[in-house]
């Protein structure tokens, strides 16, 4: 079983209220769960949707076609209707959007009526939806129940018996109308999944990796990451501080590491890019910090809240002058905890700026798991704390050519040393300089030799797939659950791998995994992206001269859907 | 009482005779007698001719970019409220290139002292005007004269309610030091504006310009009168009152995070057993 379900409707209607609810609800049920949003840049009106899959397998991606349809509004109907399954149910308070439908794909439902003979109020014709839901499915209302005890529990039992029993009216209304529903979910005897999303397994795997501070300017799509930590902020003393600008946050995260905590930054778009300076002063001082990047489509203001790969080359390069940096893309929450781990390890070992970069899509989409390892995150002090002995201050050298390219970094007012850093080009004891002999020194140090360093750290690519696959889809970042879900369907027919880059740069070595003898060996390989351009492809060629015999590329601000894209690779399969 | 030796730096590269040179032997003067030593304090500064002092006294120092040196202050703060921080920056640095972090720190009033040294001129890129120019005044990238009005750091800190705003002159050295030495002390955001020639490129504010103008304010002057602050520095046009302008005991920034009432962050330390249940909030 595979079912889909699209909620419509316009912005603040409720809508993510009621897919949220049946995406934990699923995957407390123990179904695999996958399900993203695509929202305008509105707070009221126009129309927004939030799509989620679940069934018995695991599932990465999104497909184009619903099993049912709740249309909170006319255009969800008009815009959606076409991508209708055949069987599926289109489910509508008719006397709410003013126009009834016939046929048998159609399920009027007066959520407006049953919320408020039942609740009381209006407000909760979701819950009626919800329990709508349930009932079209034939599943049990014991979770939805349990699932509202909890959401509720702040508001009070008078609140929670009215959302009770207006989902429970919304349940058997659902189940007397719809004598044409024929769903048949599989009853799960596994136990409740989890359900997260990237935005959050980046929150979790700062909190796990001792990130201390937080600042940031709200900006979508890279809230969710502020969101989350800030919600943790008490519980595991983390400070955290919205700043007057995206100038401000990477400074101030600078100011905090140099007094010798864990800090974190993040932005999109334009916000990142007014931090490309700061990122160049971490480059300058060897101050560690993490950098999250959630892209949406771009130049300028672009489409604020859709989702895009862009900004890979700009990312490499943000920041004028040469230094050395890590960057990250995770294709799942899994990679999310434990890339951004790897980055504050990375960040602290190598003292650079790290950045993890996502998009839209990415950000928002949740995940099932029945678990996810945390064993293998580590925690490494780096720093010179505290130290017994007045007497150190003056040996100290922030810069010292003599410990190797990485210096100590020692914590002002906690370790007796006199800790200095510059944005000047400056000599071992961080004072400025212009001396060529020194500079040339400071960039052997900084750049050249820290590098290498840097690049034996980095995983290959994740290999999915036929192991001596005829194609190789090849793609970075958010487009890993569609990659491998179209891989697993074609792979029923085709001797067709997968390769996917999470940890982009420094770019891969070949000595673990030699994925350029698996591209040269295949007689088609389609680089997937979310651009324009094809900046992976161009990265690519640049750092190995390898370049793909096909791309895919999307620009139009939308995710890249399960169906369409096994159509694509098809068609580059047949022009072979 | 500190010996002055122990603040010993790198030999200054500023002009003979610039108005920074007596405002670093000041201030190492009111570090010397607050008995901070230099591994105690961080001072934070931006870029410009102002902004390479720590350099030249010996601390703790993050010398940052043009403009930024308030939000590494603020971070460090964050960090490490036991450590005093000391911004130094200049009238280009603090009330151009970072004018929206100076607003945005005057709100937080974070604990930290701000010492601007406003010689109303460019010095670093060799002349051009600065917000706090003269209006009128032609300089080389200003062919028809400085036209936007000059800005009164002043009223403007008074405004924003700026937890403590004062001005120095940094040829009455004894006055300074004492206002430093308050500003430090301070408990809150401390803004201290300091009048300085710029001996090679401003021609006008000379120290004989200053001289003939400025005043130190007396003991009859109330500072916690924030209206009768503010017309003090709106109407004294020939004559410039030096001294501390305006004080209030807001609650600082630091003391309003819960989780900073006890220990610093930087000593809270961290163990990641304390987040493994992190993921069982997700079920």
């Amino acid at each position: 079983m595979d079912y889909t379900i699209l909620i419509g409707g316009e912005a603040g209607q409720g809508l993510q209220t009621i897919g949220g609810v049946l995406a934990r609800l699923f995957s407390r049920m123990g179904y695999h769960v996958f399900s993203h949003q695509d929202y305008m840049s509105r707070v009221r009106g126009g129309h927004n949707f939030y799509q989620l899959r679940f069934g018995d397998e695991e599932i990465s991606s999104s497909r184009e076609k619903a099993h049912i349809i709740v249309a909170l509004d006319l255009a969800t109907i008009e815009l959606h209707k076409d991508s209708l399954e055949a069987n599926g149910i289109i489910v509508y308070d008719a006397q709410f959007i003013k126009k009834t439908f016939t046929g048998p794909e159609y399920l009027n439902v007066p959520f407006d009526k049953i919320a408020v003979e039942n609740g009381g109020d209006k407000i909760m014709s979701n819950t009626a939806a919800i329990g709508a839901v349930l009932g079209m499915l034939r599943m049990e209302m014991t979770l939805l129940e349990e699932i509202i005890h909890k959401n509720l529990k702040k508001k009070g039992s008078d609140m929670i018996n009215k959302n009770i029993m207006t989902a429970k009216a919304g349940y058997n209304y659902a189940v007397n109308a719809c004598t044409q529903c024929a769903f048949s979910p599989h009853i799960q005897d596994k136990s409740g999944h989890m359900l997260i999303d990237t935005s959050q397994a980046i929150g979790v795997g700062a909190t796990m990796s001792g990130c201390k501070f937080y600042c940031g300017y709200p900006m979508t799509p890279s809230t969710g990451v502020m969101n989350y930590i800030a919600s943790n902020a008490h519980e595991h003393s983390i400070v955290v501080e919205q700043t007057e600008d995206e100038i401000s946050s990477i400074n101030m995260a600078l100011g905090a590491s140099y007094a010798g905590v864990r800090a974190m930054t993040g932005s999109s778009g334009g916000g990142f890019a007014l931090m490309a300076e700061g990122v160049s002063l971490a480059g300058m001082t060897e101050l560690p910090v993490v950098i999250t990047l959630a892209q949406r489509p771009g130049p300028a203001t672009g489409l604020p809240t859709r989702t895009e790969q862009g900004d890979l080359l700009f990312v490499l390069h943000a920041g004028h002058g040469e230094f050395p940096r890590v960057v990250f893309a995770p294709g799942n929450p899994d990679q999310g905890i434990h890339l951004t781990n790897k980055a504050f390890d990375l960040a602290e070992k190598y003292q650079i700026p790290a950045f993890i970069i996502t998009d839209q899509y990415i950000a928002d989409a949740q995940w099932t798991y029945e678990s996810i390892d945390t064993e293998d995150l580590v925690y490494t002090d780096y720093r010179l704390r505290a130290e017994e002995g007045a007497e150190v201050e003056d040996a100290y050298k922030r810069y010292d050519f003599s410990e190797g390219p990485v210096s100590p970094l020692a914590v002002p007012g906690v370790s007796n040393r006199l800790v200095v850093v510059d944005s000047d080009e400056h000599d071992e004891d961080g004072h400025m300089i212009e001396d060529a002999e020194t500079r040339v020194k400071m960039v052997q140090k900084r750049v050249l030799q820290k590098h290498p360093l840097i690049q034996k750290e980095i995983d290959p690519p994740l290999f999915y797939g036929n192991n001596k696959p005829d194609v190789v889809i090849t793609g970075w970042g958010s487009t890993y659950g569609i990659i491998k879900d179209a891989i697993t369907l074609l792979g029923k027919t085709h001797n067709i791998a997968m390769l996917h880059f999470s940890q982009i740069y420094p770019f891969p070595l070949t000595e673990k995994l030699d994925y350029l003898k698996i591209l040269s060996g295949a007689r088609a390989t389609i680089c997937v992206e979310n651009n324009a351009t094809g900046q992976f492809a161009y990265l690519m060629h640049a750092e190995t001269g390898y370049k793909f015999t096909h791309n895919i590329n999307h620009f139009d601000g939308r995710p890249f859907l399960l169906d369409g894209l096994i159509g694509e690779i098809n068609e580059c399969v047949r022009s072979i | 009482m500190n010996a002055l030796d122990l603040y010993k730096g790198q030999v200054p590269a500023w002009c003979p005779g610039c108005g920074n040179l007596p405002i670093l032997e000041t201030l190492k003067g009111a570090l010397a007698e607050l008995g901070i030593r230099p591994r105690d304090i961080t001072i934070v500064s931006g870029i410009g001719q102002a902004a390479k002092l720590p350099h030249y006294l010996k601390c703790n120092t993050f010398n940052g970019l043009h403009g930024r040196a308030l939000p590494p202050a603020t971070g460090i703060r964050l960090a490490n409220h036991e450590m005093p921080v000391i911004v130094i920056s200049g009238d280009g640095d603090c009330y151009g290139e970072g004018g929206n972090h100076l607003i945005h720190a005057i709100r937080r009033n974070i604990n930290v002292t701000l010492l601007v040294h406003d010689n109303q001129i460019y010095g670093l890129t060799k002349g051009q005007a600065s917000p706090t120019t003269t209006q009128g005044v032609v300089t080389k990238t200003q062919p028809f004269g400085a036209n936007a009005s000059e800005l009164n750091p002043m009223s403007m800190a008074i405004g924003l309610d700026c937890s403590f705003v004062a001005r120095g002159y940094a040829a009455d050295t004894a006055f300074l030091k004492s206002i430093m030495k308050e500003a430090i002390n301070h408990k809150g955001f401390a803004l201290v504006d300091i009048l300085q020639p710029c001996v090679t490129f401003n021609k006008l504010n000379t120290y004989k310009w200053y001289t003939e103008r400025v005043y130190r304010l007396d003991e009859s002057y109330n500072p916690y009168d924030r209206v009768g602050a503010f017309k003090l520095v709106v109407e004294s046009a020939d004559k410039i009152p030096t001294g501390i302008i305006y004080i209030n005991n807001n609650p600082t920034f630091e003391e309003q995070i819960p989780i900073l009432k006890e220990v610093p962050l930087v000593k809270q330390g961290f163990s990641m057993k304390d987040t493994l249940k992190e993921l069982d909030k997700f079920f």
